[in-house]
């Protein structure tokens, strides 16, 4: 095992880490702002990555195809916020749990529907295909070192938002009172809609980012809903820094472990067992990971004591 | 209509179903209303966690699929003559189910037991990612087990024995599937009556109260998630049964998600909840099913109107009492 693959598989879990926290920072921005456990977030991953492959295959246009992706997630967001979570906020979570479930079902089908079961392909442009050499020698593709800068931006462009805006101050306001920035004259409604356009977005822009490395079909958004989950529960529901920390470590460990665990296992029995094992162990690591951080910290990493 | 009535009917109909498809020889119809008697056991279980508890878990098709491998691995090790070694002991497999139920109990029991210690130290939203992310964890490790069938799951030649019964016959197992019912609902009501599933209403309602008389709440939540999820691990023992087959598939989260809407579909905490909604999903299943290759989002829309109209499910619209919760 050389270096320069244990550095390719960390770019690896680098790049699933900062998609995973595209998912993770909407989910717990819309936890955090409206205390709404969005389980249809999923399908939005999957309505971004469907927009994408069908302007992409209309224009032959990446940019345009991305584009559409963010458009039609943000919009679906709306439709989905005013016709139905509208109703939710003041409910309890079993209610809220259940809506979205009906939603996913409604959109997985509305999308097999229209697009048929079988999956749809969407190729990264030309200027962004091919391997580049890395200082020390590594080979990696361009576009999986893009959609690492794509993450970085968006999250430093998530903390100007929340930290450096009028709209982040109301947000964050949002948060901790709702009824006083209400009293204050803030149209909460419409920061609410606002809100959850932009965890949308967010995840649609995720789904056509990883649609151009993996297969768009139906049901490829709720994998990836649950591993978001795991992220902010680590992370702390309502912090985007624990988020994006617990991306990192999701991330991370889901990529090393499935590369490394069998080879460990390799040092102390044979190798049939070690890779049965391994591979076993490995698609278990990121829980046992969530299991360590509950235990120390109920609430997450950067959460608010309960 | 009083809920006892409603209760009293919704089994009795159960039971009517099977009896008249034995007199016009409909066999197929039997084995819907099986199929509808074990999804509400399982949904029974989840009910005490949920309604009575007010746990909402989105990870108990773990214990569910337990079950089902319980039944799996012991089915499959006695139809090869293979015994199963466990450590340093060696343990042959076997296909009666009163055996077979024994060790899906403890299995999804013991499994109910650690989940619900790590995700009772949180509460509410918390809970609810964290029980479906184990759920999670046992559907890849099944996929990833390739011993026991891996992603293609295991399935069995004939179905288990029961003494005294001949299980291949669709109506004697029928039977034997509605006395468990039956026994798991008889279990629920006098539970609900009980010293302990008043404490447990009230710790759902008011913890803090509950822990100043000297009870924690920490420990009947977690009793009642260890009862709940050995009830659905027996359920599912079943379920494979009926199928002669175990897959991740029965691990997977939409059977979580599908077993909160049997309960919801039929009322929250209501004793004959899951058995009305899983009646009704296996009846739109069938029918909805037959008429359209799309019936998932037909179910999604009556869920989403139950949910925004319709609170308290089918039971609270015929006892006109709406929602038991809050």
């Amino acid at each position: 095992m050389s270096l320069i693959l244990i550095l390719e598989q960390v770019l690896n879990g680098l790049q699933a880490g900062v998609m995973l926290f595209l998912m993770a920072a909407g989910l717990t921005l819309i936890f955090g702002v409206m205390g709404l456990i969005n389980l249809a977030h999923g399908s939005l991953y999957m309505v971004g990555a469907f927009a994408a492959a069908g302007v992409a295959a209309a224009t032959g246009s990446f940019l345009l195809a991305l584009v559409a992706a963010l458009v039609a997630a943000a919009a679906a967001g709306v439709v989905v916020e005013t016709v139905v979570m509208r109703r939710l906020y003041a409910r309890d979570h079993l209610d809220q749990v259940l809506a979205t479930f009906a939603l996913i079902l409604i959109f997985s089908e509305l999308t097999r529907w229209a697009f048929g079961s079988f999956p749809l392909y969407l190729n990264p442009p030309d200027w962004l295909s091919g391997p580049v050499t890395l200082p020390g020698g590594i080979r990696y593709p361009v576009y999986r070192l893009a959609l690492i800068g794509i993450g970085l931006a968006v999250g430093l462009g998530l903390w100007a938002l929340t930290r450096r805006t009028r709209l982040g101050i109301r947000i964050r306001a949002g948060e901790n009172d709702r009824e006083m920035i209400a009293a204050l004259g803030v149209d909460i409604g419409r920061l609410y809609t606002l809100v959850f356009a932009l965890g949308a977005a967010l995840a649609g822009l995720a789904g056509a980012l990883v649609g151009a490395i993996q297969s768009v079909q139906v049901g490829m958004g709720e994998p990836v809903l649950i591993l978001a989950f795991v992220v902010i529960v680590i992370g702390g529901i309502g912090s985007i820094r624990g988020a994006f920390v617990g991306a990192l470590l999701v991330g991370l460990t889901d990529t090393l472990g499935g590369i490394f665990l069998p080879e460990l296992f390799k040092l102390v029995t044979d190798p049939a067992t070690a890779t049965q094992a391994g591979a076993s162990l490995s698609s278990m690591s990121i829980y046992i990971l969530m299991s360590l951080v509950l235990i120390w910290r109920p609430t997450g990493l950067f959460g608010a004591k309960a | 209509m009083s809920e006892r009535w409603v209760t009293l009917a919704a089994l009795a109909a159960l039971l009517a179903l099977p009896l008249w498809a034995l007199a016009a020889d409909e066999p197929f119809t039997i084995t819907l209303a099986t199929r509808a008697a074990i999804l509400a056991l399982a949904a029974t279980g989840l009910n005490i966690a949920l309604g009575t508890g007010g746990l909402v878990s989105l990870g108990h098709a773990a214990f569910f699929g337990i079950g089902g491998y319980a039944m799996g691995i012991l089915a499959s090790h006695a139809q090869t003559f293979a015994p199963l070694s466990l450590g340093p002991w060696e343990v042959p497999g076997t296909q009666s189910m009163p055996v077979i139920w024994l060790v899906a109990i403890a299995a999804s029991a013991l499994a109910a037991l650690a989940i619900g210690a790590l995700s009772l130290r949180t509460a509410g939203v918390y809970f609810i990612m964290i029980t479906l992310a184990f759920g999670q964890m046992f559907f890849y490790f099944a996929t990833s087990w390739r011993a026991y069938g891996g992603e293609d799951g295991l399935s069995i030649w004939v179905r288990n024995g029961f003494p005294g019964l001949n299980t291949l016959v669709p109506i004697q197992f029928f039977g034997l599937c509605f006395a468990v019912l039956l026994l798991a609902m008889l279990l629920h009501g006098r539970l609900i009556r009980a010293p302990f599933g008043l404490a447990l209403d009230a710790a759902r309602q008011a913890p803090a109260r509950v822990l100043a008389v000297g009870l924690s709440p920490y420990r009947l939540q977690l009793a009642a998630f260890v009862l709940s999820g050995a009830i659905t691990g027996l359920a599912g023992a079943l379920y494979a049964d009926l199928n002669r087959f175990v897959s991740p598939a029965m691990l997977s989260w939409q059977m979580s998600g599908e077993l909160i809407v049997l309960v919801i579909l039929g009322g929250v905490g209501r004793l004959a909840g899951p058995l009305i909604g899983a009646g009704l999903f296996v009846a739109l299943e069938h029918w909805l099913g037959g008429a359209t290759e799309y019936w998932h989002a037909w179910l999604g829309a009556i869920l989403l109107a139950i949910v925004l109209f319709a609170r308290g499910g089918i039971v609270g619209l015929l006892t006109g009492q709406g929602d038991r919760r809050g």
